[in-house]
Order: C-alpha cells, then sequence, then structure tokens
C-alpha cells in the first residue's frame, strides 16, 4: 500500500516535469529580450539568444534536461551562468528554515487553540480565538507585513525590518533577523489551522463513544485530547501539511517585503527574466517537496484509519 | 546674496546647520531652491571627509539574476555596485564638463576622428595587477565586439578599431564624433584587467571598494580598497547594500535607522517622511522622463489630429502635482528640457485644453475607445498617471481604456511592440544622444515608430554643425517638429528622489543617475 | 436544536447584508463616482469625503462601495466554481475509489504540487485578462484544495457502518454520494466555505499586487490596500480602511459558518448513532 504510493508519487512528480516543462515552454516573452530589458539592441539579443541554444527543437531540450536532473544537475542559469544548484540550495536551506521557524511557532499553538476553543466551545475563549484568528487571516499577507514591520521594527524598535540572512550568520542573529517574516507567517496559516483543528474535532465529538466517555465521567479535556484528537488527526495532518506546503510555496509576498532571500524571490526574479532552467528547476523543487508532503499525509490517513489500513 | 548663501551653505557643510534649516534661510535670502541646492552641493564637496564606518544602504531594482558582469548591468543596483568596484576612463561631473579619471590625458585629430587617451600610471587592480594600456584595450574591444552582450555596445558602434600604441590607447573612428569622451564615460565600461575576457563576472576593478560578498538580489558587501589611487573617494571601510525592491520596506529600512541612504523615495510620502527629524529627502532633476508613447504609423496613431488631441487631453499640471508631488517638471512632449546644452527655452508649452482636444479628436475622425496599455513597473505611478489621463480625456470627450500589464515582460511584450503604451527614459548626456536614440528612423528604440527624413537631415546636419547657435537652431527645429508631430507624449519630467540619514554628509544633487549617478558611497562620509 | 438565531450569527448576517446591499446599489449609494478625481491626495476624513480620499484624490467611501461589488462579486463567483468542482469530484473520488479515486486525486496532486503562482502567470499572461478568466482559474486553482479535504473526509465516512449499509442495501452510487456521504461530510465543508471564500478575496487581492488582477481604475479591497500602501507607515487610514473592510466582511462571514457549522452538526447528532 504504501509502496504503491510512493511509486505514484514518482510518477506524478515525472508528469510535472513534462508539464513545467510545455508550461514554461508557452511562457510568453523571451528570455534575451528580459535580461538585456527596455536597453537590447537588436544585435546583442540574437548574439544573446543563439550563446542561449533558444533555437534547439523542445523535446532534445526537454530529453537533456530530464536526464541532467536525474544525475542531480539542474543545469545553468541563462541570466548569470551560474549553478543553478549551487545557488539554489542557500536559498532552499533559508526557505526551509523560515517555513520550520513558523511552522514550530504555528502548528502547535493552532492545535492547542483549537482544543481550547473546542473545549470553551461558544464561551468566550472560543468566540475571542475565532474572532482574532479570523481577523489575521483575513488580511492581505503585504499588509500584515507592513504593519508588523510598523510596529515592531519602526516604532518599537524590537526587531530588524529587513531579514537578510547571509552566510556565516549566527544562529541567533538569524533568528532574530527572521522573527517577523515568522511572525506574519505565523498569523498567515494559523487561523486555517486552528478552525480545521476545531471543526473535525468537534465532528467526532458527536460520535457515540465520545458520550461513552462523558459517561464514564471523564474530564471534557482529557476527552478531547485522548479521545476526540487521535480520531481527528487524519483532518488535522491534512490542512497542517497543506499549510506547511504553503509555507514553503508560497511567501513570495513576505520575502519580498522583509527582503528574505528565500526560494519563492529567486523563481519570481527568474520568472520574469524568463530564465527557463531555473524556473523548471525550482518548479520541480516546489512539485517534489509538496508531493512528499502529500505523501506524509496519506500515509498518515492510512495508519490512523484502521478501516483504510485493512482494505476489503 | 551670494555671499551671504555661501557662508550659510558652508555652516551647513561643516554640520553647523541642517539642511532644512539652511533651506528655509536660502529661502529668506530670496534664493530659490535650486539654487540654494546648488550652493550646498558646492560647499558640501569642499567640506573636509571623515574618514572611517560602515556605510548602509538600501537600493531598490536588483535582483537574483544580476550580475557583476559590467557588460550585463542593467539595473539601479548593479550600475552603483559597478562604481564601487570598477573605474573609468573619464566621468561626466554634474556641471556637464569631462573629469579625468583612468585616463590623465586626451587628445584627438582635427577632424575628431583618432582619439589618443594617455592611461594613468601606478594604478593597481583589486587583484594586484597593475593597469595597462592593454587593459583599456580589451575592455573596450570586448565591449565593442558585435558578439558581445554588452549594454554600451550599441554607442560605440562608431569604432573603427582600437589599438595599443606605446603604451597609449587610440580609438580611430569611422565618422569624426566630438563626444567621444562622453560616450566613454558609460556606466558599462568599467576598467578590468585583461579586458574581463577571462573572467567577466570577476567582480575585479580598480574601484575604491573590494567586492567580498555579491549575494545577487539580496546583499553585496564591500571593503575599502587600501591601494586606491585617490584619496578623495572611498570614505568609509565598508559598505552593505541591501537590495529593497519594495517602496515601502525600503522607506521603513530607512525610518527605522536600518540604514543611511535609501534610493528612489515614492515622491507622494516624500513629503511624510521629510517631517522625521533625522531624514534628508534629496531631489535631483534633470533629463529622465515619463512618457506616453504612440506609433505614428498605426492605426488610429497615425493620424497627428488624433495624436494632438491627445497630447492636448492630458493634464501636465495635474500629473506634476499628483504623480510626482512636485518633484519634477512639465513636460512639453520633446524629450529635451533645460538638463541639455543648446537647450530652447522659447518653445510654447502645451497645456491642457480640453475644447481644442476635442475640436482635434473631432477632425481626427476617430471614434470609440482607445486602449492604452500601462503597468506599475513601467515607470512609478504609470497606472496612476494613466487613471489621470483617462479621466482629463473624457472631459474632452476622448474615451481611454486602461489594459494594466503584468510587469514581467512588459519591456519584451508591450514596450515597443503595442501602439499605445507608457514607458520612460533616462536621458541621455547630450541631444544628439538621446535623439539618436529614440527618434532617428534608424534607431533600434526608435519606440514611437517616429521616421521622417526631413528630422534625419537636421539631426546628422547638427553633428558636423560647429556654429553654436546654428546648432542650437537645428535643435529647436527638432524639438518643435517632436513637439508637434512627434508620437511621444511627454507630461512630464521626473527628479531623483531619496532619502538619507542626517549622519551622511556630502551629499550633492547630480541628476544624471540615481544615488548620485551612483556616487554617494564613494563621494559621501559617515558624520562620526 | 436551536430555533433562535444567535446573536453572533445575526451580527454576521446585518453586516454582510449591508456590505451587499452597498455593493448592489453602489451606483445610487455612493457619494461621488468611482474614479472622478474629488479632493487632494490622502485627505482625512470629513463631512465632504466621509473616510477620506486615496492616492489619487477619489473619494475613498465611493471607492470602497464599488469595490465591494468586484471583490464579492468575483470572490462568490470564484469560490462557487471552486466548490462546486471540488465537492462533486472530491465525492466521487471518495465514493467510487479504485482507479477513479486514484485518477482524480493524481491529477489535483498535480495540479496542486506546481506553485500556484506560476500558474496564475502563466495562464493569464496567456489568456486575455477579464472576469471570467480571472473567476475560472481562480475557482479552478482553488477547487483542488476543496477536492483534497472533501475527499479526505469522504474517504473516512465511505468507510462507515451505514455507507456499507447502503451499498449492501443495493443504493446506486450517486444516491450514495448524496445522500450518505454528502450530508455527513457537511460541517467541515461549511466551516471551509468561510474560509475559502475569504481566501479568494486574498488571492484576488495577491493578483492585484503582481498586477495581473482587476483593470484600473476599478479596483477590488484588496487592490486598494496596495494602491495606498505607501501611506501605512505615516498613519494616514486609506489603507487601513479597506483591510479593514476584508477583515470585518471574513468575521461576518465565518460568523455565519459558524453557526450554520452548529446546526449541521446537532442535525447530524442523530443521524449516525
Amino acid at each position: 500500500m504504501i509502496a504503491q504510493r510512493l511509486a505514484l508519487s514518482l510518477l506524478i512528480l515525472w508528469a510535472v516535469s513534462v508539464v513545467i516543462f510545455i508550461g514554461t515552454e508557452i511562457l510568453p516573452g523571451d528570455v534575451a529580450q528580459n535580461i538585456l530589458g527596455q536597453s537590447a539592441t537588436p544585435e546583442a539579443l540574437e548574439n544573446l539568444r543563439t550563446e542561449m541554444g533558444l533555437n534547439d527543437p523542445a523535446l532534445s531540450r526537454y530529453l537533456s534536461w530530464a536526464g541532467g536532473i536525474i544525475q542531480g544537475d539542474l543545469g545553468t542559469a541563462l541570466t548569470n551562468g551560474r549553478d543553478i544548484a549551487e545557488s539554489m540550495t542557500s536559498r532552499l536551506i533559508n526557505t526551509l528554515f523560515l517555513a520550520a521557524f513558523a511552522a514550530v511557532m504555528s502548528v502547535p499553538l493552532a492545535i492547542f487553540l483549537g482544543l481550547l476553543a473546542v473545549r470553551y466551545r461558544d464561551r468566550w475563549p472560543d468566540k475571542l480565538i475565532s474572532a482574532t484568528t479570523l481577523a489575521s487571516i483575513s488580511l492581505p499577507e503585504f499588509f500584515i507585513g507592513y504593519v508588523l514591520i510598523l510596529i515592531f521594527a519602526v516604532n518599537i524598535p524590537l526587531f530588524p525590518s529587513v531579514a537578510s540572512v547571509y552566510d556565516g550568520m549566527g544562529f541567533f542573529a538569524r533568528l532574530n533577523a527572521m522573527a517577523l517574516p515568522a511572525m506574519a507567517l505565523t498569523l498567515v496559516v494559523l487561523a486555517h489551522m486552528m478552525r480545521m483543528t476545531r471543526a473535525a474535532i468537534l465532528n467526532v465529538m458527536e460520535s457515540a463513544y465520545i458520550e461513552t466517555a462523558e459517561l464514564k465521567g471523564l474530564s471534557s479535556f482529557k476527552i478531547i485530547y485522548r479521545h476526540a484528537l487521535p480520531n481527528a488527526i487524519a483532518p488535522i495532518v491534512n490542512v497542517v501539511m497543506l499549510n506547511l506546503a504553503y509555507l514553503i510555496v508560497g511567501v513570495v509576498v513576505i520575502e519580498v517585503i522583509f527582503v528574505y532571500p528565500g526560494l519563492g524571490q529567486y523563481l519570481v526574479d527568474h520568472v520574469s527574466k524568463r530564465d527557463i532552467p531555473v524556473v523548471q528547476a525550482c518548479g520541480l523543487i516546489f512539485a517534489a517537496i509538496f508531493i512528499g508532503l502529500n505523501l506524509v499525509a496519506d500515509i498518515t490517513a492510512l495508519l490512523t484509519n484502521p478501516r483504510l489500513r485493512h482494505p476489503k | 546674496m551670494t555671499k551671504d548663501l555661501k557662508q550659510l551653505a558652508a555652516m551647513a557643510a561643516s554640520g553647523a546647520l541642517n539642511r532644512r534649516a539652511f533651506m528655509s534661510r536660502a529661502a529668506a535670502l530670496g534664493a530659490s531652491t535650486a539654487m540654494a541646492g546648488s550652493f550646498l552641493g558646492t560647499a558640501a564637496r569642499a567640506a573636509t571627509p571623515q574618514k572611517g564606518g560602515t556605510f548602509k544602504v538600501a537600493i531598490s531594482g536588483g535582483q537574483s539574476t544580476d550580475s557583476l558582469d559590467p557588460a550585463r548591468s542593467t539595473n539601479d543596483t548593479t550600475l552603483v555596485v559597478l562604481k564601487h568596484f570598477g573605474d573609468y576612463l573619464v566621468e561626466v561631473d554634474v556641471d556637464g564638463s569631462l573629469v579625468m579619471r583612468l585616463a590623465s590625458a586626451i587628445e584627438s585629430s582635427a577632424d575628431a576622428k583618432v582619439w589618443t587617451f594617455t592611461i594613468r600610471e601606478g594604478i593597481s587592480f583589486h587583484n594586484g595587477a597593475t593597469l595597462a594600456a592593454s587593459d583599456v584595450v580589451a575592455t573596450l574591444r570586448r565591449h565593442a565586439d558585435e558578439t558581445s552582450q554588452s549594454g554600451a555596445l550599441g554607442i560605440l558602434r562608431g569604432i573603427d578599431t582600437i589599438e595599443d600604441v606605446d603604451g597609449k590607447v587610440v580609438i580611430t573612428l569611422a565618422d569624426g564624433n566630438a563626444d567621444l569622451p562622453y560616450l566613454l564615460a558609460d556606466y558599462h565600461l568599467v576598467i578590468q584587467p585583461n579586458g574581463g575576457l577571462d573572467a567577466p563576472d570577476a567582480g575585479i576593478g580598480t574601484g575604491p571598494y573590494k567586492v567580498v560578498q555579491a549575494d545577487h538580489g539580496v546583499r553585496y558587501t564591500f571593503e575599502k580598497f587600501a591601494d586606491y589611487w585617490d584619496d578623495s573617494r572611498g570614505h568609509v571601510d565598508a559598505v552593505e547594500l541591501l537590495v529593497i525592491a519594495d517602496d515601502t520596506a525600503r522607506i521603513a529600512a530607512l525610518q527605522s535607522g536600518q540604514v543611511h541612504i535609501a534610493n528612489r523615495v515614492p515622491p507622494k510620502i516624500a513629503g511624510l517622511i521629510e517631517r522625521h527629524p533625522q531624514i534628508d529627502i534629496h531631489s535631483a532633476g534633470g533629463p529622465g522622463h515619463y512618457v506616453f508613447n504612440m506609433f505614428c504609423d498605426t492605426a488610429p496613431f497615425d493620424n497627428n489630429d488624433l495624436r494632438l488631441a491627445l497630447k492636448y487631453a492630458i493634464d501636465r499640471q495635474q500629473m506634476v502635482d499628483s504623480i510626482l508631488f512636485g518633484h519634477g517638471s512639465v513636460g512639453n512632449d520633446t524629450p529635451i528640457n533645460s538638463a541639455y546644452p543648446l537647450f530652447s527655452g522659447d518653445i510654447e508649452q502645451r497645456t491642457y485644453d480640453p475644447e481644442k482636444a476635442a475640436a482635434h479628436y473631432k477632425a481626427s475622425g476617430h471614434d470609440g475607445p482607445i486602449v492604452l496599455r500601462t503597468a506599475d513597473g513601467s515607470f512609478p505611478g504609470a497606472v496612476d498617471a494613466a487613471q489621470l489621463f483617462q479621466q482629463s480625456a473624457q472631459a474632452a470627450g476622448i474615451q481611454i481604456e486602461i489594459k494594466r500589464e503584468p510587469n514581467d515582460g512588459y519591456w519584451s511584450e508591450v514596450w515597443n511592440k503595442q501602439p499605445f503604451c507608457t514607458s520612460y527614459w533616462g536621458g541621455r548626456p547630450t541631444q544628439d544622444a538621446m535623439y539618436s536614440t529614440a527618434y532617428l528612423s534608424t534607431a533600434d528604440w526608435n519606440d514611437t515608430n517616429f521616421r521622417r527624413d526631413d528630422f534625419d537631415a537636421k539631426l546628422l546636419a547638427a553633428r558636423v554643425e560647429t556654429n553654436p547657435e546654428a546648432r542650437t537652431s537645428l535643435y529647436r527645429d527638432m524639438s518643435v517638429m517632436v513637439n508637434n508631430e512627434g508620437g511621444a507624449m511627454i507630461p512630464m519630467f521626473a527628479n531623483w528622489v531619496e532619502g538619507t540619514r542626517s549622519e551622511v554628509e556630502g551629499w550633492y544633487d547630480d541628476p544624471a543617475q540615481t544615488m548620485m549617478n551612483g556616487m554617494a558611497t564613494i563621494k559621501c562620509w559617515l558624520k562620526a | 436544536m436551536k430555533t433562535s438565531i444567535p446573536l453572533n450569527a445575526l451580527i454576521g448576517m446585518i453586516i454582510t447584508a449591508t456590505i451587499v446591499i452597498m455593493a448592489v446599489f453602489a451606483p445610487l449609494l455612493a457619494p461621488y463616482s468611482m474614479t472622478e478625481i474629488v479632493g487632494d491626495v490622502w485627505e482625512p476624513m470629513s463631512s465632504e469625503h466621509w473616510l477620506g480620499t486615496d492616492t489619487l484624490g477619489r473619494d475613498l467611501l465611493s471607492r470602497l462601495m464599488y469595490g465591494a461589488r468586484v471583490t464579492l462579486g468575483i470572490a462568490a463567483l470564484a469560490t462557487i466554481l471552486s466548490f462546486s468542482m471540488g465537492t462533486m469530484l472530491g465525492l466521487s473520488a471518495a465514493a467510487f475509489g479504485g482507479w477513479i479515486d486514484q485518477t482524480l486525486s493524481r491529477l489535483v496532486d498535480l495540479l496542486m504540487a506546481i506553485p500556484t503562482l506560476i500558474l496564475a502567470l502563466v495562464i493569464l499572461s496567456v489568456l486575455a485578462p477579464s472576469v471570467l478568466t480571472l473567476v475560472v482559474v481562480m475557482g479552478v486553482l482553488d477547487s483542488t484544495r476543496v477536492f483534497r479535504l472533501v475527499r479526505s473526509v469522504g474517504v473516512d465516512i465511505a468507510v462507515m457502518d451505514f455507507v456499507e449499509a447502503a451499498r449492501l442495501r443495493g443504493e446506486g452510487r450517486l444516491w450514495v454520494i448524496f445522500r450518505e456521504i454528502l450530508p455527513n461530510a457537511l460541517s467541515p465543508l461549511v466551516a471551509e466555505l468561510g474560509l475559502r471564500f475569504i481566501f479568494m478575496v486574498l488571492f484576488l487581492s495577491a493578483l492585484s499586487f503582481l498586477g495581473l488582477g482587476i483593470q484600473p481604475p476599478a479596483a477590488d479591497w484588496g487592490g486598494m490596500v496596495k494602491e495606498n500602501k505607501d501611506g501605512i507607515a505615516f498613519g494616514i487610514p486609506a489603507a487601513l480602511i479597506p483591510a479593514g473592510a476584508i477583515a470585518v466582511l471574513a468575521i461576518s462571514i465565518n460568523m455565519i459558518a459558524d453557526w450554520v457549522l452548529n446546526l449541521t452538526s446537532s442535525l447530524k447528532g442523530g443521524k449516525d448513532v
């Protein structure tokens, strides 16, 4: 069962590589024009096109690209001729680090708040949690970012507004620099996870065995924690994985505002320059991360639901 | 008044008076803002710089696709980076005069066809090598090569040969050009060891600062080059350039004191941020302008009545007021303004006139909405400007339909491809250069498809005309021609607006480019 | 089951209704036109301009009303599209299982695996930008999220005894989907509905941020926040007001969603024992 999922995931990854390749082929615009910008002369353009081999047929380019990736070679960026794998590694680490930082803050907090909301259902803690998380989720990300900068960097200078981390920076200096973007991301993903946790647990709470537990006289928090949470784990894991994926692939706006050197900004820069090899490589990495997280969610669902574990 | 101003300026430069106090006292003496600013600049340059410290700068424009290769520089960030590690043969000063840098002397033949550059001696590169004429020759050849991707290729096209003759650089042109040294001040032409042929993006030059770290699109660090030959430049120990594309974030970094300088302050908030006691706003006006391009050969814009209708339907003053917030001046549908030598100020200024616009519109016989393409990236405030135009044109009965395009791909898919779109020009050092770049029939970037034999003839005549008055008159005729019949609707010339913390001293306005023509961290210093 | 509407839901309904009325009757209610320049840039609130003026000197209240049309209209249409597609396919996957489930799930994985941003960028720069393409792109991209949720809830339910019982009774597949699985999957779905609607509003504003959204001079609320963002650091309320409007709308809609969630889960209580 798990092996089958794994094989399927690899198949998807391959399909994604084809889709990404075709998708980037039909992107309008021309890398040569975009590199040189408004100041492009026809001569310089033609020279650049020839040098980049933009005139080779698509299939042969796909094959050599895919072949390279299997051997761990992502190619070189068209725009500045640097090795993609090398430039991407530090960016990827930055992205994962920020995602991890935000996840460490937001996931436990979301589940805890979700449990709390169920425990005090319809009373003021539930309503307060609901309203504040909703407010935070319903503001545009860039707005949250600016407000955090205004409060914690300009008015009360606690954290730097520019989160430019670099190689050789100490761990705590890094955490300090990343405080504001991590806070912004936490606010962005918290509400979704918290609300799904609450809804999933409430769903289970209606079941007969919970009533039994109540009749046994167990305290309500213990019931939620011991009996309801384990049975609500599949949808919770699902929403957590969705949000983790979001923290990794969807944080471009936050990266722009806090000048955080992550993969998203790197990708967008290269999309706008039509630097196809980089876009393809980034797309593939994002896809691999996403597929991996989904695999985890699927397997968790399998392991937590005995009925699914033993299909008829 | 002049003497008092000088004294005030000296006080301001030495720090005894802050910039704002100086400006208000200068105004009390009857000096215009521009005049006072120029006095302050002169005085600031005369003041004694302090050494040491680390400059932190927030700058726009950089992307992770950038490179240290001077040939490939296209944006604000790489321009500034080049000026840190590189030097040029010559530079153009604020007043338009040439400054000798790596060239110590320039001679030309009488017909301005053969140019000889003597190279300064005892200059070392960051890698320890000594600068020789062969390095200069290799550099210029690399940029002038037809297969190069250099941004300077276009301006070097008139060069026939570049040779190293007995330790001097000799350049031979196909046709005489008295302006050649000005062309060699182009920011791409950083002199590199062996012309950068071995490692174009090594970041090795003869400039005042050495590249320590280059994380493109994110952050650059530099340290002072100990063997730098010119003591009047490069006053700090280290420079940290932070690339911050987002306006609001860049200004926040300046407000919170994380950086000393932030470039490209949105004019809208310049007035607000200036209230901050520790921040000064600098506004330098020059030849840079915003433009609405119409294709003169594409319907409906091939009808001059329609072009005139649109030109009368734009409210220039309103744009300067609410897009530039006064950090700029109105344009007159010609790319030439008082920043250029040989400018004629007596051409009648076109103003907003809905009645004339309606009359021309009627005469053009056009009917239905006119599509205007724009993007936030085409110039700062372009989408806002398009909406203002839409409003003012409506009053003349002309319907404008705005199509906002994505920023990416704008320069490849829209500009110079679509018949009506917003764009900008940074300007050129001479009228000839500006017209040759964008108005000559055969120009690559003739982005209004303005093709007129009589215009071209005048342009070529002006190149060889030696009498300044006759030349001025030729240029005037050309401006009038573009103003009345051209496809470029130029509502405004925009200033460079930049913010500095009060520790930054030695700033003067140089409108050629952002950040004092890229020299802010090289010529300014930090007050201890 | 409660018969009276709780206060929260009532407030939510009133506010949502007010916003809807504002949107529908914007041309009648708005004091100025959406595009007309009626004052200076960023004028403070006054009796003439209740909410002040925006980055070009247009009346903010009027723009907010017209913006509500765009925001509500596009977000609602896209949410409906996303929910109908996602629910339909998700439930089918859960009920049929086997290769249908596998094909749909992997297809959705495929679609989700490519960053939304690139997808949106590619699609919207190939297709001409119009309200219809916006709605379709947003709806389809978002339906993958709904699909996953519905399927995961549906799979859990599909193996429950009462569904099996229905199958053994020989009920048709569609009957199983709509009468057995859907009602029992309703509560997490309703909780999700409110959130997804808000995500649509935010997705729209993110697209405006990238220059792919609504064409000016029209603007959605997120686009209005962006138009006025430079003023945020100086305490100018022109960006705070549309942001606040989005938040108020989000909370109101979700207060209603919570109430419906309570209703359905208490309804369901009697059914699965």
